[in-house]
């Protein structure tokens, strides 16, 4: 029979039980798509709430994207729990001093908010297809109206209210979700690397960049497939939106890094080797170099040149492919980094991953990507395109 | 003026008001159920209390717990580790413990220790078994200017981190002092694992929680020793309830100038060491 559990080898001295690491990288999917929801929301609400029309034609995409990925942000805890079968225990009888106890609840009511949103962003259009079909998809859109189907002015002028408001309320609603998150890692004072007051607005800047960037890559594929003419303007206000939150992002990285550095604590001198040893690509290549400055610097010569047309569709859609490497490469480094340094200060443990099984490398890519092929549906029920195409589309069908 | 509305509109607004008023009185039912729910799973009983309890005559409000470890005393024979690994069904494998010893060695002309604990390969390959234990004579024809062993194991803290993260309260501190884990309420989420600054706790993928010395607390509560206490052939682990003057725990304390793990963490550990170095944390 396989052994249930994978040991972790190591150098230098690590207490014994630490020789199984964990938190495997299920643990580095979860962060990583509530960060695409808050990022997702962000550019929602930036279009919402502080008027940037430019944004307007992936508006919508947003939401639907910010609740895809946020249907799945349970299932990688879900898939790691020794005792999935009790999950709601957590809700039915949380233990406040937990900081994991409000998880819940939290995504809970943020759930529920995003579906409210959307509700009332798409009520006319789910009205007009409730009116014009008669097959099963005609079923469910009068279900979906719920009763109503007053789409006078003053009903609209109701729904955009809420719409503003909602969005209003999802700011610190998805922020304070992924920031969360952070505090979960940040609040613990058994390991070195993870114990930092500035964790949660880490997660939270690096949320936003993966999130915009993704928006970035599914608004250019989307009217690739849909052979329609990518809006530069909006391609260059996504851009806008990553180049700023990027600098943010960067400069607390690398503030984190030189705190530890320079209060040089008992265990720096490990965390020293590990950065200079076995996380010197994940960390420094792949995080930093590659996937944070580069596309700084693109964006930043983007726009200092004024670049427009193909060549800025193409060079911001190349750092938002980046970026969203980079921030998957920050969770990794911090949940599986943060357990490759013993608790000893004394020792270094290597993390296997493996290909197959439950919390193999597969897995991790299915979960993912799932929130993708999910949002392929929910576009179909919910066309979120503003251009003629889309109306057409969604007329003819 | 009078602004005229379109009655679904007024429709509308009615029923956006009623599930308003339906969602404020869900969310006072659902906070007085979970306040009762709480109450329900609050472990503030005395268990003596209740027919559950293994020991029925036991009160935790009458003891409390302490550990005291003399290592002067610890010759590293790892009786302990075995008494432990076969009393509390520990997995067989060199990977996870409720208690360990730890080996310091201080080579002439290196700055730092050499630490290794049982489950070190090369101790392994020595035994030739991941369930027997024993140090290897690794250091054989080296200079050891100082040597000595370390016995660790769950520091029952006072302030416990793993009480603390976990979020269903399924690791709790009794009224004794011990930190226990309800295996029927955990959800394994091993939480409690990353929190622990000494690596105390291990996850049994077999049962899907996670598992820690409690002090042998199925033992203690019949008036019995921890089988790693009754193990030991030199008394380097101590143990007693600390509210009994002549207990051997509290001489332990009284009579030594003693130190815990970690203070700095303000867990508050209630295992109470003699005779370990700078180096051990």
């Amino acid at each position: 029979m396989e052994s249930l559990i994978h040991f972790a080898p190591y150098i230098g001295w690590v207490y014994p039980n630490e020789t199984v690491i964990e938190w495997t990288v299920l643990l580095a999917v979860y962060p990583y798509l509530t960060g695409l929801v808050a990022g997702a929301f962000t550019v929602s609400s930036l279009y919402q709430v502080f008027g940037f029309e430019r944004l307007r034609p992936v508006a919508h995409l947003a939401l639907l994207t910010s609740l895809c990925c946020m249907l799945f942000v349970p299932l990688p805890l879900l898939l790691h729990l020794g005792h999935p079968e009790r999950a709601f225990n957590a809700m039915i009888t949380p233990h406040l001093t937990s900081a994991m106890a409000m998880f819940g609840f939290f995504a809970t009511f943020y759930v529920v908010l995003l579906m409210l949103e959307i509700w009332f962003a798409y009520r006319p259009y789910i009205i007009e297809q409730a009116q014009k079909r008669t097959d099963l998809l005609g079923k469910v859109y009068r279900l979906l109206t719920l009763g109503s189907y007053d789409v006078s002015e003053s009903a609209l002028r109701v729904d955009r209210k809420w719409v503003f408001w909602l969005a209003v309320i999802g700011i610190p609603g998805a922020h304070g979700l992924h920031g969360y998150v952070g505090f979960l890692f940040g609040s613990l004072k058994s390991r070195e690397w993870w114990s930092s007051d500035l964790m949660p607005v880490i997660f939270l800047f690096s949320a936003i960049i993966s999130g915009v960037s993704l928006l970035i890559v599914l608004y250019v594929v989307s009217c690739k497939v849909r052979k329609v003419p990518i809006e530069v303007d909006c391609v260059k206000g996504l851009a806008y939106t990553v180049w700023a939150f990027i600098m943010v992002a960067l400069l607390l990285e690398a503030l984190e890094f030189a705190n530890i550095v320079y209060k040089g604590r008992e265990g720096v001198d490990m965390i020293m080797e590990f950065v200079k040893g076995p996380l010197l690509i994940p960390y420094f290549v792949l995080q930093f170099g590659v996937g944070a400055v580069t596309p700084f610097l693109i964006l930043s010569y983007l726009i200092w040149r004024g670049t427009t047309g193909k060549a800025l569709v193409f060079g911001v859609t190349l750092s938002a492919c980046l970026v969203l490497m980079s921030v998957f490469m920050m969770r990794w480094n911090v949940v599986i980094g943060g357990q490759e340094i013993s608790k000893t200060g004394k020792g270094l443990l290597t993390y296997h991953l493996p290909f197959f099984g439950q919390e193999g490398a597969l897995m991790a890519l299915v979960l993912t990507l799932a929130p993708i092929a999910v949002l392929l549906g929910m576009i179909r029920l919910f066309p979120p395109w503003h251009d003629k195409a889309g109306h057409a589309a969604a007329a003819a069908s | 003026m009078k602004i005229h509305q379109s009655p679904s509109l007024v429709a509308r607004r009615r029923f956006l008001s009623r599930l308003g008023l339906a969602t404020c009185a869900g969310a006072i039912t659902g906070a007085g159920a979970l306040g009762l729910a709480r109450t329900v799973c609050a472990k503030t009983e005395t268990p003596a209390a209740g027919d559950s309890f293994p020991t029925k005559d036991y009160d935790w409000t009458k003891h409390q717990w302490a550990f005291g470890v003399d290592a002067t005393k610890c010759i590293g024979c790892l009786r302990c580790v075995e008494a432990c690994k076969s009393e509390n069904h520990v997995p067989g494998n060199a990977h996870q413990f409720r208690t360990w010893v730890e080996r310091y060695v201080y080579i002439e002309g290196e700055e730092r220790a050499r630490i290794d604990s049982q489950q070190d390969p090369v101790n392994i390959a020595a035994s030739g078994s991941q369930k027997e234990y024993r140090f290897a004579d690794r250091y054989k024809g080296e200079k050891v200017e100082k040597a000595f062993f370390v016995p660790k194991l769950c520091n029952q803290c006072e302030n416990p981190a793993c009480v603390q993260v976990c979020p269903v309260g399924a690791t709790y501190k009794t009224k004794d002092g011990v930190v226990l884990i309800d295996e029927k309420r955990c959800i394994g989420c091993r939480y409690c694992v990353q929190a622990c600054p000494y690596g105390a706790r291990y996850f049994d993928e077999e049962r899907g929680v996670p598992d820690k010395c409690t002090w042998c607390y199925h033992r203690i509560t019949k008036g019995l020793q921890p089988a790693c206490v009754e193990a030991c052939p030199v008394g380097a682990r101590v143990f007693g309830d600390i509210r009994d003057r002549g207990s051997p725990v509290s001489l332990f304390v009284r009579n030594n100038r003693v130190q815990v793990l970690k203070p700095e963490s303000g867990n508050a550990p209630q295992v109470f060491y003699v005779g370990i170095d700078k180096e051990v944390n």
